[in-house]
């Protein structure tokens, strides 16, 4: 499990970043844990000629807790939202996710920005972003730009990012009511088989708002307007509850793999959902 | 293509100094260059935890990690806890409680634990188990490892008490 040899890169700064993928364009590509990248390069399956370390790059790992928003930046890793209680307190949901990702040794090399820009349909944080209406912003060589969460996914591996651009920041506005991160594994550790994220609203009785995405249960995340849609206005009743679910399995289209045929996996969705509805209501 | 770069890291309190290619898997480099065989390849692939080293603090899998990377670092293996005339107390407790079978997963378990109890010296079961999750044990069914590992915390808090 050798990966092809590469020339290593490891600048000190965003413009020493930006340079080396200027000179080597497709060839070349940043690491940030590596945790997703090394494995694919070990299987041979990414072939990078010019890898580029983000470790020494600065201002890549704040956590930042504004008035109206939470700023975490590309390097912040998954160990790091655990331990940061600010960040728990504001934003509980992050916490319960990254608690269900891989595993201790995964969670002190794995990054944010590194799970939200992998394009990989098993990674837990892209769903996560897209129920919490986060906005990643990159910097590449005309500047900075931002992109919705809910419009950075095209396909697997295929996202909004340009090859020459860096996620340096993901910003979410400060969730409000109650949360809940609900994921089904094979085993701690693995990737989803399926997993819902959902944030809601409760104001006196009834659902005044709630966001709904869904992971690994289709090439990108979903984020299902419709499901979300289903609760609000209601009192989030057994009606209401199914019609959430029945919304969700329209937008999701998984595909048979080692985790299970389609039916299971449709079947293991509505399950997840109507579990993490019921747990974040109770919270609201 | 030979690309070697100068890498420096500091391994169990040594300076180490060579040129690699930066795509070495830091195991690689760990056994096979510096002789320190304490880490294991279990699987190769990030999955079982047998690697595991302590980098900057973090518990890492070394098949996971290019030389590259680690330049700069400070690493602590099984061989850098203690040493047969100097058991840390994990080692010991391990031994006592039967924490082993064939042994394999052992030097990672145990690099992983010191991490773990530095972090939450009085940890319960349950979360002995979640801090644990990423080292898999094909021998043991990990109940006497759990207790090796309540044992040597126990033993741990106790000397310190002893101490202060
Ligand atoms: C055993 C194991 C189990 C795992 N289980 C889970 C799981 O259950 N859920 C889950 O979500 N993940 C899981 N992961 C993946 C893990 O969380 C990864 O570490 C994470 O997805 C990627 O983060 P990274 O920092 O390691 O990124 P890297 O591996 O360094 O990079 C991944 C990709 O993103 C790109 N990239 C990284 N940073 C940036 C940036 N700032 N800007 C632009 N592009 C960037 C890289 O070029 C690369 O293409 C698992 C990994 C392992 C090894
Ligand atoms: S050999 Fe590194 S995790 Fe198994
Ligand atoms: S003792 Fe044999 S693998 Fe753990």
């Amino acid at each position: 499990m050798i990966p092809a040899a590469f020339e290593y890169h490891r600048p000190q700064d965003m413009a020493g970043v930006l340079a080396v993928l200027e000179e080597h364009g497709d060839d070349a590509r940043v690491m940030a844990g590596g945790h997703s990248l090394i494995p694919m390069m070990k299987l041979r399956m990414a072939d990078v000629p010019h890898l580029i370390d983000l470790q020494d790059v600065g201002g890549l790992s704040d956590i930042e807790i504004g008035d109206d928003s939470i700023r975490i930046g590309a390097m912040v890793t998954q160990a790091a939202i655990i331990d940061h209680d600010g960040l728990a307190s504001a934003a509980p949901i992050l916490r319960e996710a990254a608690l269900q990702i891989a595993d201790p040794q995964v969670r002190y090399m794995g990054t944010v920005g590194g799970n939200v820009a992998n394009g990989d349909p098993g990674n837990d944080m892209p769903g996560l972003m897209q129920c919490l209406d986060a906005v990643f912003t990159v910097v590449g060589p005309d500047g900075e730009r931002d992109i919705p969460a809910r419009d950075f996914y095209e396909a697997a591996y295929m996202t909004a990012r340009e090859d020459d651009e860096v996620l340096t920041r993901v910003t979410i506005p400060l969730p409000k009511g109650g949360y809940a991160y609900e994921k089904q594994k094979r085993k701690i550790g693995d990737y989803a088989t399926a997993a819902a994220a959902v944030q809601i609203v409760k104001e006196g009785g009834t659902c005044a708002s709630a966001a709904i995405a869904m992971t690994n249960l289709s090439d990108t995340p979903v984020f299902s307007e419709t499901a979300g849609a289903a609760l609000v206005g209601t009192s989030v009743d057994d009606a209401a509850l199914k019609a959430a679910v029945a919304a969700m399995l329209d937008d999701i289209d998984p595909t048979e793999d080692n985790r299970g045929p389609i039916a299971f996996k449709k079947h293991v969705a509505g399950v997840i959902l109507r579990r993490a509805i019921e747990r974040a209501w109770s919270r609201a | 293509m030979s690309n070697k770069m100068h890498i420096k890291l500091k391994v169990n309190g040594k300076d180490e100094e060579f040129l690699a290619e930066p795509r070495e898997l830091l195991i690689y480099t760990l056994r096979e260059r510096l002789n320190i065989t304490g880490p294991h390849i279990g699987c190769e692939t990030s999955h079982c935890g047998a690697c595991t080293v302590t980098i900057d603090g973090k518990s890492v899998k070394a098949c996971t990690m290019f030389v590259a990377q680690a330049s700069g670092k400070d690493i602590t293996t099984i061989e850098g806890l203690g040493g047969p005339d100097d058991l840390h107390p994990l080692q010991t407790a391990f031994k006592e409680h039967h924490g082993l079978q064939c042994g394999y997963c052992t030097p990672g378990m145990i690099t992983r634990a010191a991490k773990l109890l530095e972090e939450n010296p009085n940890p319960t079961e349950d979360e002995i188990r979640f801090g644990m999750a990423g080292n898999i044990c094909r021998c043991t069914g990990y109940q006497n490892i759990i207790k090796s590992i309540q044992a040597a915390a126990a033993e741990m808090n106790a000397s310190k008490e002893a101490a202060e």
